[in-house]
């Protein structure tokens, strides 16, 4: 071992961005056949560290070694013939392409006269597809699938590449457990074949499920290398944060109030049939379910962001009119959405003026915006949720994912709305302010908000909900009150098994 | 379509979903639709306008547009456009008549090529000023348009070119066919399936697509931008210096102003073709058939005899209709889909 370089490496890289310093000297060895995480905050420069190895961005100081020669990537172009894959933080698909295309984009199976043979690229598509468990048809256009799906098909794309050194970003962050599941048996096989794997999570337990040693990052500098075998999930988050957190999830109990969002038989065809239930002021009330379920449907139906075609919803009592997002607004409903790029934030606009668009009421004086209430507001939210930033008035495009991710947040949360639906609210935020999250949620229902709340992540849903309701293949399942609430009872419901039996 | 072909089991299991299927893959066939409610109508009213000749002639006037749009179908892909391409046109066009009026010694394929030569050329600086110097491709190639007409009438200076100045062999390529097709609609066709069959088939085809579906995560995927859009660009410049010669063979006389105004044709084309103006989806057929579409109404309306005047609005509501229906097929199309798909699903 000792004599063989690692496979990719970095020496002493910095990278700054105008007055963001993103990297400072940080050093990092992937082996071969090892599988390493990378840690840190939102905003810690593990992503920047990411397209150093892609060839995205070119390092200000500091070396990138390939098989222990220094190497320089002038572009994406260079690492992949390197036999570097990656797959990014945020989903980088063409929207107007098949789902095979996507994947074999600049690397289709070609026949004579170079034409590209759709019969195998299809084939390919497909064996991937069943390697990862995953039911997508390679023929359907990338646009409109969810995040998750999003992410599955950038998966298949890295494995496609052969790679010798695999980097994920967060590929688990919209996942539930059975994908991460069937991802995780794929890394270890290829691991065994030999690949390095670079893997960034802010779930721990899915770093000490997979890894076997683990990087942290801090501010941009190098923290430390450790063996996971040699650290405790504790050790890792105070390497991470700098100091000890307190208890992960501080659900506080709230007395519930009336019914505040009533949903009858909702039906949109051929995406979910006959979904109907409440929530009541001061509940959190989960819906847990696989990827695909059609709980981020459900959702957006409710908002009003899409029709339904049989069914009603209710808020507070009045009747909700189908396809008006702003009749839902004007109800007191908000919606997290799961897609922060494409549905939760106008990428170019500033952080501030993020914030305010959902109440732009709010910080109105007469026919004008006021920039003063606009940034009081921002300021304000940007302490609460921690958000790592140098002036409120940057593009939000600059901030790293979940910094964007708590912007989607904030813009929602200060509406104050009566009812208040989020779709994956924590997917990429790292651990100390999930739980900052969480307080917030939670101090919002006992305040008397109702919470309906889309997640993922079982240990969130388990720890928040007062219920829990399932959904499979676009059905409501199971409805389980907190008490009943288990990993067991939920996941039975969630892949179709018959409840009850087991539990 | 290939798909199903290769999938027997599959189309056998679901028989009665292959026309929704189809329609939902090949867009192209809204124009058709358009088409024969366009030929249905007008040839009821007046036969004469489904004759043999009245046919070709259509096919004819719309070369030179369907060569164009084929062009310009590359670079609007690839989500930029080249408002540029009639001002090579006439350029390319003025530049050949004049070789072949002044120098009648040089062979036709020869000035054909130099024309094409010279289009490529043009592209270039389009190609350059976008790709590599980062303008935007709206106001480079509205410079560009202004630009090379300026040229073309310095080089001209009032001049025009005469048919009869120009060899006979020339002229006939533009009034001659084979097998009762004319030449230039030759030309179009086999300019259009070359692009089409290259679009289609191959990774760098492919790319113009990716690029102008998603920009920047082309870059990401190691696609070389730059290079395809410059290319995309000398491409629509040579089928523009392409379709220049076409044109002088097949008005004979020539002027500084040739083809002045014909961007807006070309672009109308494209656009009712179903080629998306922000990039990333449509075909060269599509665009095709949209010029025939839009030559078509003109013959049509000049047929029923509608006020000349009255002709420009017309013709510009009945573009709107034809994107519309479009428009309602394709949602329609997608709602079922939709249905199907999540069917199947369980
Ligand atoms: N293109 C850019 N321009 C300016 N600043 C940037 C740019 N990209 C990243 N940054 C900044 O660099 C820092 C590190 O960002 P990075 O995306 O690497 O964080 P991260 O560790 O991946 O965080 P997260 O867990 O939220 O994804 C952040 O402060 C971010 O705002
Ligand atoms: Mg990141």
């Amino acid at each position: 071992m000792a004599d063989t370089p690692p496979v990719l490496a970095l020496r002493g890289v910095s990278k700054s961005f105008g007055a963001v310093r993103a990297l400072r000297e940080v050093s990092l060895e992937l082996a071969a056949g090892e599988a390493h995480a990378l840690a840190g905050e939102n905003g810690a420069g593990k992503s920047t560290l990411v397209k150093i190895l892609s060839g995205v961005h070119r390092p200000d100081a500091g070396q990138i070694l390939l098989d222990g020669e220094p190497v320089e990537f002038h572009g994406p172009a260079d690492a992949q013939a390197a036999g570097v894959a990656v797959i990014y933080q945020e989903p980088t698909l063409f929207p107007d392409l098949s789902v095979a295309e996507n994947i074999f984009m600049g690397s289709q199976p070609r026949g004579t006269l170079g034409r590209i043979d759709r019969r195998a690229m299809r084939a390919q598509a497909v064996a991937l597809f069943d390697r990862l468990g995953v039911p997508l048809d390679p023929d359907r256009p990338a646009r409109g699938l969810s995040i998750a799906d999003q992410q599955l098909v950038e998966i298949a794309k890295a494995l496609s590449r052969a790679a010798r050194v695999l980097i994920m970003d967060e590929p688990t962050a919209a996942l539930s457990g059975n994908e991460v599941a069937r991802l995780f048996g794929v890394a270890r096989s290829l691991r065994e074949q030999g690949c390095a794997i670079l893997f960034i999570s802010h779930r721990l337990d899915e770093i000490f499920d997979l890894c076997r040693r683990v990087t942290t990052l801090r501010d941009g500098g190098y923290v430390a290398s450790d063996l996971i075998s040699a650290i405790t999930p504790d050790d890792l988050v105070r390497r991470m944060v700098g100091r000890d957190l307190d208890a992960l999830f501080p659900k506080q109990d709230a007395a519930f109030g009336e019914v505040a969002l009533q949903v009858r038989r909702l039906t949109r065809e051929g995406v979910f049939t006959d979904v109907s239930f409440e929530v009541r002021r001061g509940e959190i009330v989960a819906l847990a379910g696989l990827v695909g379920a059609g709980r981020s449907e459900v959702a957006r139906a409710v908002f009003g962001v899409d029709r339904w075609d049989a069914g009603s919803v209710e808020v507070a009592g009045r009747r909700l009119k189908p396809g008006s997002p702003s009749a839902a607004m004007d109800l007191g409903l908000a919606l997290v959405p799961e897609d922060r790029r494409q549905q939760g934030l106008v990428m170019e606009l500033s952080i501030e003026r993020n914030i305010a668009l959902a109440g732009l009421g709010e910080v109105r004086r007469g026919p004008l915006i006021s920039r003063v209430a606009e940034r009081v507001r921002a300021a304000d939210w940007a302490q609460r949720l921690q958000l790592k930033h140098r002036s409120l008035s940057d593009a939000v495009d600059v901030l790293s994912g979940g910094n964007q991710q708590k912007v989607v947040l904030a813009k929602w949360l200060a509406r104050k709305p009566a009812v208040l639906i989020v779709d994956e609210p924590t997917r990429g935020i790292d651990v100390g302010t999930k739980a900052e999250v969480h307080r917030l949620l939670s101090e919002l229902a006992v305040g008397g908000i109702a919470v309906l709340m889309i997640s993922s992540e079982l240990p969130e849903v388990l720890g928040m909900a007062d219920r829990v309701l399932v959904m499979h293949e676009g059905r409501l399942v199971a409805e389980i009150p907190r008490e009943d609430a288990t990993e067991e009872t939920v996941m039975a419901a969630a892949t179709g098994r018959p409840a009850g039996g087991g539990a | 379509m290939t798909t199903t072909a290769n999938r027997p089991e599959v189309s056998l299991r679901t028989g009665g979903r292959g026309l929704v299927d189809r329609v939902g893959r090949v867009r192209e066939l809204g124009i058709v639709a358009a088409l024969a409610v366009l030929f249905g109508i007008t040839g009821a009213v007046n036969p004469e306008f489904l004759s043999l000749d009245s046919l070709r002639d259509i096919l004819l006037n719309s070369a030179i547009i369907a060569t164009l749009a084929v062009g310009q179908t590359l670079v609007v892909i690839t989500r930029n456009v080249d408002l540029s391409v009639s001002s090579v046109v006439g350029l390319s066009a003025f530049g050949g008549a004049l070789i072949l009026a002044d120098q009648p010694g040089v062979p036709i394929a020869v000035v054909v090529a130099g024309c094409v030569l010279l289009g490529a050329l043009c592209g270039a600086l389009n190609g350059l000023l976008v790709g590599a110097a980062g303008v935007p491709a709206l106001v480079a190639t509205l410079g560009t348009l202004y630009a090379f007409r300026g040229i073309d009438y310095a080089w001209a200076g009032g001049r025009q070119v005469n048919a009869a100045d120009m060899p006979e062999s020339f002229l006939s390529l533009g009034s001659g066919s084979l097998l009762g097709i004319p030449l230039l609609v030759l030309a179009a066709v086999v300019v259009l399936l070359a692009v089409g069959w290259m679009l289609r088939n191959l990774r760098s085809g492919r790319e113009l697509y990716a690029i102008g579906s998603n920009p920047a995560a082309a870059v990401l995927a190691g696609i070389p931008v730059r290079k395809r859009v410059i290319t995309a660009f000398v491409a629509s410049g040579a089928l523009a210096g392409l379709a220049g010669a076409m044109w002088a063979a097949r008005f004979g006389t020539v002027d500084a102003a040739a083809a002045t105004g014909k961007e807006l044709d070309v672009i109308a084309a494209v656009v009712v073709g179903g080629v998306a103006i922000f990039g990333g989806s449509g075909t060269v057929y599509g665009a095709a058939l949209g010029a025939l579409l839009l030559t078509g109404i003109s013959s049509a309306l000049a047929v029923l005899r509608v006020d000349a005047l009255a002709q420009t609005a017309i013709n510009g509501a009945l573009i709107i209709a034809a994107i519309v229906l479009d428009r309602l097929l394709a949602l329609r199309v997608a709602a079922a889909l939709r249905r199907r798909r999540y069917r199947d699903a369980r």
